[in-house]
């Protein structure tokens, strides 16, 4: 005896979540069954291997159909074939386009494009994320991308607006858009230590304040490119470490000011002219693509490292550098 | 020339894209209703189009209008090759024919194509408008409502019942015209498509005549089949029960209920008849302020319609026949006279309701059944169908006869259908024999002093178990007593019947799904061997299931079987019998006895010591099965469980019979000790296997029940979430050299396999009943069994469940006695029967609080339910918007149920019957053949859903899937289904909104019942 059909339809689409977590995760039906056993479903609820068989491809039979929708949300409201209530609605499209920490530092920066995807099961093996899990988190970023790429508007709202996502999800996805139109390098050994939220507040300071959009609001690509005529201007920051005159003024206001409230003081002002050129120097470069795309790399070592190397504790790098960035501004020339 | 049908073609959205190399669609749209087309523009390159046509307008015989649908096909406009088809909708406009149904039919409806299934959706506009030229109803009967469900619709009463109606139509299948060979495969399911709508729309006009001449404005229970009998063609056939109706919501109809003062202050009205209705007719009441339509029995006679049985050779004997009469006195002569004249003149007495008002079902004497096999041959004249109405004609004479043998002039919750298998067919039919109150029956009359004796005379909770027949003179063996309640007539032991458990039936504890299966293998023939084969096996399938359900209904330790429903199907080797019923423990009926086992060979030490092992295990699942239902009867019974007696088996109240065997029936054997403990004498390992498969039936988990009934007995605090499904397993048997017992394992497992699947799927909304579980089975080919299985899940509040059936009895006899208070005090509020709202404020009290919590205006509250009709855009914006659960928006229920629970049905918009067919040449590409009928069922599903909120429901009610026809072909790849659903699209309204509006708007003009019409945003 063996099952050639077997299904159940709802008039309300059931969906389990955990089989659908095991489903995003990229499980096997197989798989999938062998999991929520180990879950001791079957003690719960008295049932069967089989029965959790059958239930399980079911309900991946109804996720597989539902795919097509989640490719593009609004359609999953407006369809009439599957009767989902709201609530179930969100919980799909914002399980689906949830990703993994662990992936998303591999793809972050990179292009998305076939080459990347075929790099995909290097990621898997060395994530341990499943390869059809990792082909659809790529896919949701590139999809993201694709449809968010030329469109006017805040780029956060435009990605809320057409994957109905949460505010949050849709703040990642702007930062992930934002990396990977600019191909700034995150997987450099390096930068490992950096997880995806610093990366990601990076990026929401940059859309805000380096962008086309921080300047004309009205601009196709606003929040994706970064203003040029902005980095253009980045160059006349050379002056700060090209002047001797100048390095030294500054480097006086930001001791003056930071004296006695530095724990790294000596650190700080024994090493402020290097400090201060590695910064000018990664900015003024930012007109090259090579550079930009370098930008993390290029802070980390020519600030970061440095700082760390003297054991600088986070607080007194905050004050550092807004003494830094607000001294500028009493020099001449920069008034 | 009456009627005029106005279509506008809105917009479309999501369509395909039709043209690869721009990724678009230039969409234009044909719409067609007979022999007229018009086109729209093309509008071009959109996958949006924006049409807003011009209202094309059709002028038409209100025949046609009743016959065709409105078809809609949906075209990409090609300048070099032909415009290809991108899909179909059709509507069927029926609706609109009747004044209180829907006025217009506007909303959004998925585009469907044979082959690819749903590619978009299309927004139409219908509406039409009738010019009344009473004179022309010759042909055409526009007005008489159609309702599936078999009860007294909510929001109507029933002036008259007049009785059973039937017609059939046939027709050539076109998948077997010469043509199909040379069009391509849609073509040809289109063709089928359409010409079931056409039959369908013919066969219900056709019904419609009937009823009008019988002076009936509606049919209730109506039930449409399909018999797709290949070669020999392709036959449409349907039964229903002719009703007058009146709609509740005419002031008029509650005026007889204000006869006496005094009944509004009543606490607990026991005796009281608990519906408005009847209030009508008490003793003391003011006859009838309303006009009764008067139909005289003679005009149910015969007429000139074309399909007719001719019955002249069957001679019209009276019903009830003399030995009937003997017992019961002059009283019960009385009514037996009564109804006797009623139903003398009808051809058939036979009713489709299984739900009745109350009073009207008087004794149930069990379970009729006939069977036919017959050879298919080829219609050879479609306008003549003599032979098909022949055969059914013969076995419904049969019923009657059977009915009559069991003291009864009327059957009720009868049905039809029928298993077909190359050329063979066997037609079926069963009801339940039954004795009704005249009252009903005529023109509503007849009541005064008979009324009254009959109330006096018919204790509440067990009338209906008292025997119709004579004691002395007993159509077959079985074991009287005394009524457990009334202890004043006999009772049978145990009782099968086909209708649902009457309102004020007294029950112990809850029921039970119970089933019993069976597969006989037989040999593959031709022709007429085959159907001799197929005879010969019958009764021995009947038989057993029989046995089997006896056996099951022992082991729940329960005394009663509603909603049986035994399906036989036929297949090209095998057969198989499936019966479902809901098993109870009636308080009238005795306490059951257990099932002792006998073994044969006595000295076999070890044999013994496994059959007192066996007796132990069923002994326990006894106990256990009457905790689980909570079966503790009041009294313990004189009877304890017996010695064993020596008798083979016991059969009772199921009368059967094979084409030609119908006496068959009153050879039954067994005369009956006085012990009611049941044997089952193990002789062969047969036999074991009988019992063990007895006790492999599991129970469903706690917190779940199941019952194929409209409500389960014993449970009555239903909350608002449901969930109906449909679910379907083919399984492929193993060997081609299989047993009996093999293929009984297969099968059983296969259904318990099923229900457990259920069990566990639904097992988020514990504590939760399975209502209207409905198994189809069918053989598909040499080595598949399919079983389809549609059933609505119901969750309910535990505490309150936990009630005594006692406590339920008066509660719902509370609540229907303040129904008639609230009514009273509203008298023009809604169209509405029962309000099971609040059990016990006194109305005015009840009016001032609810007014005083609520600051939301009548108006703002009217248009939260209006918005539920279409299930457009807005909706779908609104939702997100909405609380999921308990929100009403965009959402269109489902239930094979005649209610919804937590709500009113506050109007009825017409009758839904929708025919699909659907195929694939790419069937792995479709995820194989589950994931083709999953996305099909679905799409059924969708569809109904759009229609439903087109008119402005908002849900579907006594939904079913009659049929789910699957063929695969995977090594062409290929599959085709056919399906058939049905159902009543209604308006309901929470109870709570209910009553804000009911109380904010007491007076005068308040028609929030209309919201469903008035809806044309």
């Amino acid at each position: 005896m063996t099952s050639e059909l077997d299904i159940f339809v709802g008039n309300t689409t059931l969906i389990d979540e955990d089989v659908y977590r095991l489903w995003l995760d990229g499980y096997s039906v197989g798989d999938a069954v062998a999991l929520r056993v180990r879950s001791g479903i079957l003690e719960q609820t008295g049932a069967t291997a089989a029965v959790l068989q059958s239930d399980t491809m079911d309900h991946y039979r109804t996720f597989h159909m539902l795919e097509r929708l989640l490719h593009a949300p609004p359609k999953l409201l407006h369809q009439l074939i599957y009767q989902i209530p709201p609530s179930r609605q969100a919980l799909l499209i914002e399980r689906y386009y949830a990703f993994d920490e662990a992936f998303v530092r591999e793809v972050l920066g990179k292009k998305l494009s076939k080459g990347t995807k075929k790099d995909l099961d290097d990621i898997s093996t060395k994530t341990g994320i499943t390869l059809k899990s990792c082909r659809r988190q790529f896919d949701n970023f590139k999809r993201v991308f694709k449809v968010v790429e030329e469109m006017r508007g805040s780029l956060v709202d435009n990605i809320q607006q057409h994957f109905l996502l949460s505010d949050r999800l849709a703040r990642d996805y702007a930062a992930i858009v934002f990396f990977a139109n600019n191909r700034f390098e995150t997987g450099k050994k390096k930068l490992q230590y950096l997880s995806f939220g610093d990366f990601a507040f990076c990026a929401e300071l940059m859309i805000q304040n380096w962008t086309l959009g921080a300047v004309d609001s009205q601009v196709d690509d606003m929040d994706m490119d970064l203003d040029k005529e902005f980095l253009q201007d980045l160059k006349e920051l050379k002056v700060l470490v090209a002047d001797k005159d100048l390095l030294d003024l500054h480097k006086s206001l930001v001791c003056t000011a930071l004296r006695g409230k530095l724990g790294v003081f000596s650190e700080m002002e024994a090493n402020f002219k290097n400090l201060s050129r590695g910064l000018v120097n990664v900015a003024t470069k930012l007109t090259h693509n090579k550079d930009v795309r370098d930008l993390f790399v290029d802070l980390v070592e020519k600030f970061v490292e440095p700082c760390r190397s003297d054991h600088w504790p986070l607080s007194d790098v905050r004050l550092f550098l807004n003494q830094y960035s607000a001294s500028v501004h009493s020099l001449d020339g920069f008034r | 020339m009456p009627g005029k049908l106005k279509v506008k073609i809105v917009a479309g959205r999501h369509l395909p894209v039709m043209d690869r190399a721009s990724d678009l669609t230039d969409a234009f749209v044909e719409v067609k209703f007979g022999n007229t087309t018009f086109k729209t523009d093309v509008y071009p390159k959109s996958l949006n189009p924006q049409w807003n046509s011009e209202w094309f307008k059709f002028e038409v015989d209100d025949e046609d209008l009743q016959d065709e649908p409105l078809q809609i096909t949906v075209l990409d406009h090609d300048t070099y090759s032909a415009n290809d088809a991108i899909g179909k909708v059709y509507i069927d406009i029926d609706p609109l024919l009747y004044s209180e149904a829907a006025t217009v039919i506007s909303g959004w409806f998925p585009i469907y194509d044979t082959i690819h299934g749903i590619r978009g959706e299309i927004n139409v506009v219908v509406k039409v408008d009738l010019f009344n030229d009473l004179n022309r109803f010759r042909q055409s009967s526009c007005g008489v409502k159609f309702f599936c469900t078999t009860s007294i619709p909510k929001c109507y009463r029933a002036v008259i019942i007049h009785g059973f109606v039937e017609e059939l139509v046939v027709n050539e299948d076109p998948e077997y015209q010469w043509i199909d060979r040379i069009r391509t495969p849609r073509a040809s399911n289109e063709a089928r498509q359409r010409l079931i709508s056409l039959m369908s729309g013919e066969l219900q006009r056709k019904i419609g005549l009937k009823v009008l001449e019988m002076r009936g404005n509606a049919v209730v229970g109506y039930l449409q089949c399909f018999d797709l009998e290949g070669e020999s063609g392709l036959v449409v056939r349907a039964i229903g029960t002719a009703c007058t109706l009146d709609k509740l919501s005419s002031p008029a109809a509650f005026l007889p209920a204000c006869n006496s003062p005094s009944k509004e202050m009543k606490e607990i009205p026991f005796n009281e008849d608990p519906n408005p209705n009847t209030h009508s007719s008490g003793p003391s009441t003011p006859l009838k302020n309303q006009t009764y339509s008067f139909s005289p029995s003679k005009s149910y006679s015969r007429q000139s319609s074309s399909s007719d049985t001719d019955l002249s050779l069957t001679p019209k004997t009276g019903m009830g026949s003399g030995s009937a009469g003997k017992e019961g006195g002059p009283f019960k002569a009385l009514l037996r006279q009564q109804t006797q004249s009623a139903l003398e003149q009808r051809e058939f007495p036979f009713f489709t309701l299984t739900a009745f008002p109350p009073g009207f079902l008087v004794h149930v004497g069990g379970v009729v059944s006939a069977r036919s096999v017959k050879l298919l041959d080829r219609i050879h004249n479609p306008d003549e169908p003599e032979t098909r109405d022949a055969w059914w004609a013969e076995i419904r004479q049969e019923i009657k006869s059977h009915a009559k043998a069991l003291g009864c002039h009327a059957v009720v919750g009868y049905s039809e259908s029928t298993s077909i298998c190359e050329e063979v067919c066997i037609l079926s039919a069963s009801g339940t024999a039954a004795v009704l109150n005249p009252r009903f029956l005529q023109d509503g009359t007849v009541e005064g002093c008979l009324e009254q004796r009959l109330e006096e005379n018919l204790p509440a909770g067990c009338g209906f178990c008292h025997i119709p027949y004579d004691e002395l003179n007993m159509p077959f063996p079985a074991h009287l007593t005394y009524c457990y309640n009334c202890r004043k007539q006999k009772v049978p032991d145990v009782l099968f019947t086909t209708i649902d458990l009457p309102t004020d039936a007294t029950v112990i504890g809850k029921g039970c799904l119970i089933q019993a299966r069976l597969c006989r293998l037989k040999k593959k023939a031709q022709a007429e061997a085959n159907a001799t084969a197929i005879s010969n096996l019958l009764p021995f399938m009947e038989y057993e299931v029989h046995t089997q359900l006896m056996n099951k209904l022992k082991l729940k330790g329960m005394n009663a079987l509603f909603g049986l429903r035994i399906q036989i199907t036929v297949g090209e080797n095998m057969l198989m019998g499936l019966a479902s019923a809901t098993g109870v423990y009636l308080a009238a009926l005795p306490t059951p006895g257990g099932i002792q086992i006998a073994g044969k060979t006595p000295n076999d030490g070890s044999y013994e010591q496994h059959i007192s092992h066996m007796q132990k295990k069923i002994n326990d699942t006894i106990a256990k099965n009457k905790e689980l239902y909570e079966i503790n009867p009041p009294e313990i019974s004189e009877e304890i469980i017996g010695s064993p007696i020596p008798e083979p088996r016991q059969r009772s109240r199921l009368l059967r019979s094979q084409s030609e065997s119908s006496d068959e029936v009153t050879e039954l054997d067994l005369s009956h000790g006085k012990k009611d403990a049941f044997v089952l004498e193990i002789d062969d390992t047969d036999a074991m296997e009988d019992v063990h498969s007895l006790l492999t039936d599991v129970p469903p988990p706690s917190g779940f029940y199941s019952c194929n009934t409209e409500i389960m007995p014993g449970i009555n605090n239903w909350t608002s979430e449901i969930q109906m499904f449909t679910s379907v397993r083919v399984i492929r048997l193993s060997s081609l050299n299989l047993t009996n017992q093999a293929l009984n394992k297969n099968f059983n497992d296969l259904c318990e396999n099923l229900l457990k699947s259920l069990y566990f799927k639904l097992r988020s909304m514990i504590p939760c009943c399975l209502c209207h579980v409905n198994f189809t089975v069918s053989l598909p080919e040499d080595e598949l069994i399919q079983v389809t299985v549609t059933a609505v899940a119901i969750t309910f509040d535990k505490n309150q469940a936990l009630q005594t059936t006692k406590a339920h009895v008066e509660k719902s006899l509370q609540r229907a006695s303040t129904d008639n208070e609230e009514l009273l005090q509203f008298p023009l509020e809604l169209c509405s029967d029962s309000l099971p709202s609040h059990p016990f404020p006194p109305a005015k009290e009840h009016l001032e609080s609810a007014s005083s919590n609520s600051g939301i205006p009548a108006a703002q509250r009217a248009v939260t339910v209006e918005k539920t009709s279409p299930m457009g855009e807005g909706n779908f914006r609104n939702r997100s918007a909405a609380p999921c659960a308990n929100s009403t928006v965009g959402v269109v229920k489902m239930t094979p149920l005649s209610f919804i629970p937590g709500a009113k049905i506050t109007k009825y918009l017409g009758i839904i019957n929708m025919f699909f067919i659907r195929e694939t040449t790419s069937l792995r590409e479709e995820g194989g053949v589950s994931g083709f009928l999953h996305a099909f069922i679905a799409e059924v599903f969708a569809m109904v859903r759009a229609h439903v909120a087109a008119l402005g429901g908002n849900a579907v009610v006594s939904y079913i899937m009659k049929q789910c026809v699957f063929m695969e072909n995977p090594n062409k790849n290929q599959a085709q289904c056919l399906i058939n659903v049905s159902g009543d699209a209604v308006v309901f309204a929470r109870e709570s909104e209910l009553e804000v509006v009911s109380t904010q708007q007491p007076a005068a003009n308040c028609q929030p019942a209309c919201t469903g019409g008035e809806v044309t945003t």
